[in-house]
């Protein structure tokens, strides 16, 4: 597939959080102010496309030659929080400013679980390396792309007035819908 | 809370055992589900194939052949009946679906009419796409006892012949895709 | 606390989808059928028991600063398991769930309770709440199943009740994020009445 195609399928139409429903924990959690979305956007773009290309060298140069492929969840998810803490430990060294604008994201980010499903996926479609990466960076890039539309929308919500009843997560699900309702629009444009 | 101390050597040497233990007891599920897991696949490959040809007294599955094309393999089972082959199974895909891959298994009688089709694998939209599937609606059928050579293999969109299922004209055109792919690689092979 | 109210704290006081709000991805992704809801569920409370059970034994041989990854091996260890039995059983629902199964690893109820419950409490209540907190997630998933089939199928378990396609938006993506919230604002709006 033409890695264009690829990155606009992975954006808009087939947006991640609002039709795979992947990551729908962080996406309700911290869209309410869009820098704390624009934060975890950054950490899980560079997060995801690390954790890819390691899982997929991991897979191709060990799980696939040992014929231990059933151990890809239980390998996966550990290269996956160790990767996290690994970072959070550099950054803190390399990049103190960075570390303070992504660093409260990054715990969050293990049981993100785009990481996980995004990495799994790759293998599934049998992805080679190149096209793993661009896969990764561009599902990252709508995770990241969702939930800055996302949190622009609910800091403008917070001064109507609501139900008592809809007032926080039954409101975000709806608008989230409607949002997932608007991204259906963009299908067609790929095929 | 834990009444071990978090020194070096326990974090290490606890992490190890718990890694060890749960190592072993993967591979000795893996080892107990290895065997039904392959048969609960072929199983599923020998239904498939029984539903789209003719009645057959030989193992397809043992006199199988494969073509290359672009996007993938695509496989024939011939089913033969006295030795007289009365059908072919071809296990053909596509990439063109709304979501990706879809694999369908197609029942060519020797003559190229189509006999049956049944969907081996989809991840089309539930309720939309997936209607390609014949247990969601009649679209499938409307391909039996029709030959390629008379028949436009394609939506009636695109100058074709096939009712495309309502709202879902990308599954509908991938599924007619893969018919055709299936369809000419078999003639192909024929004519060999 | 009482071991039946332990149980069903899960069920409805502490559900873990309408009330703590854990475990969305799977809530939203399996509900297009109540089939499908219903094999999620199972596989989930079969991994909250297994995991919150061998969690409590383990509890204090591990220490604290690694129980986290620990607590993640053995929650992984035991969906491979589910993974493989289903893919060896039943094959279409293993077909239908696809990758939310591995994914039950990073389902928030798993390492939640894990964390919040089993690494504190013994053996037998420690089953006793991943055994309702699954019950509860797995009521959760068939409420808005049956829900979203009826309208978007016009059927209850493959059986339909009308003869016509249904209501589609309520199948698709969109419709699953809507009705999750009205189900959640009724729950809130019903809990108000009562307190």
């Amino acid at each position: 597939m033409p890695y264009v195609l690829m990155i606009i399928s992975a954006v808009l139409v087939n947006n991640i959080v609002l039709t795979q429903f992947l990551g729908i924990c962080p996406f309700l959690g911290v869209s309410k102010r869009f820098s704390t979305a624009l934060g975890m956007g950054g950490g899980v773009i560079f997060v995801m496309t690390l954790s890819t290309i390691i899982t997929y060298l991991i897979q191709t140069y060990l799980l696939v030659p040992f014929k231990i492929e059933f151990m890809q969840t239980i390998i996966y998810i550990l290269v996956i929080a160790a990767l996290v803490q690994m970072v959070e430990i550099m950054l803190k060294k390399v990049s103190p400013a960075l570390y303070q604008a992504l660093g409260v994201y990054l715990p969050l980010i293990t049981t993100n679980c785009t990481i996980l499903g995004v990495a799994i996926l790759v293998i599934r479609k049998e992805f080679n390396l190149m096209e793993s990466t661009v896969f990764a960076i561009s599902n990252s890039i709508g995770f990241t792309f969702a939930l800055i539309i996302f949190s622009g929308i609910r800091e403008r919500l917070e001064l109507l007035e609501i139900p008592e009843a809809m007032k926080g997560i039954p409101l975000a699900l709806v608008l989230a819908g409607l949002l997932s309702l608007a991204f259906m629009g963009f299908s067609g444009i790929v095929h | 809370m834990s009444k071990k101390p978090s020194t070096f050597f326990n974090m290490v040497g606890t992490l190890f055992i718990i890694s060890f233990f749960s190592s072993a007891a993967l591979g000795f599920v893996y080892e107990m589900t290895k065997g039904p897991i392959a048969k609960a696949t072929l199983e599923k490959k020998i239904k498939a194939i029984q539903e789209v040809v003719p009645a057959f007294d030989n193992h397809p599955l043992d006199e199988v052949y494969s073509v290359d094309i672009d996007e993938g393999t695509l496989f024939f089972y011939p089913a033969k009946k006295n030795n007289k082959l009365v059908g072919t199974a071809v296990e053909t895909l596509t990439t063109k679906g709304f979501s990706g891959i879809i694999k369908l298994m197609v029942g060519l009688l020797p003559d190229g009419t189509i006999n049956n089709i049944v969907v081996v694998e989809t991840h089309e939209t539930p309720g939309l796409g997936d209607k390609i599937k014949k247990e969601k609606s009649d679209f499938s059928k409307q391909f039996t006892g029709k030959n390629p050579s008379l028949f436009t293999l394609k939506v009636k969109k695109d100058g074709g012949s096939v009712d495309a299922i309502t709202a879902a004209t990308i599954s509908s055109r991938a599924f007619c895709d893969a018919v055709i792919k299936g369809y000419q690689a078999y003639k192909k092979e024929v004519r060999k | 606390m009482n071991q039946w109210q332990n149980l069903i704290k899960g069920l409805i006081k502490e559900n873990p989808v309408f009330v703590l709000i854990l475990g969305t991805c799977p809530t939203l992704a399996v509900t297009t059928s109540v089939a499908n809801a219903l094999g999620m569920g199972l596989s989930t409370t079969f991994v909250l028991v297994t995991s919150n059970l061998a969690i409590s034994a383990l509890k204090d041989f591990i220490p604290d600063k690694v129980r986290i990854p620990c607590f993640i091996v053995v929650i992984a260890s035991f969906v491979t398991i589910v993974d493989l039995v289903m893919a060896g059983y039943c094959q279409v629902i293993h077909a239908q769930l696809g990758i939310f199964i591995p994914l039950i690893v990073v389902n928030c109820i798993v390492l939640g309770r894990a964390e919040a419950f089993a690494a504190k409490n013994g053996l037998w209540s420690s089953t006793v709440d991943g055994l309702g907190m699954g019950l509860g997630f797995t009521f959760a998933l068939l409420v808005l199943s049956a829900i979203r089939e009826a309208l978007g199928s016009g059927s209850f378990l493959g059986h339909k009740f009308i003869h016509s396609d249904g209501i589609l938006f309520f199948i698709l993506a969109p419709g699953a994020f809507i009705v999750f919230g009205y189900v959640i604002a009724i729950i809130n709006r019903m809990n108000r009445g009562t307190k």
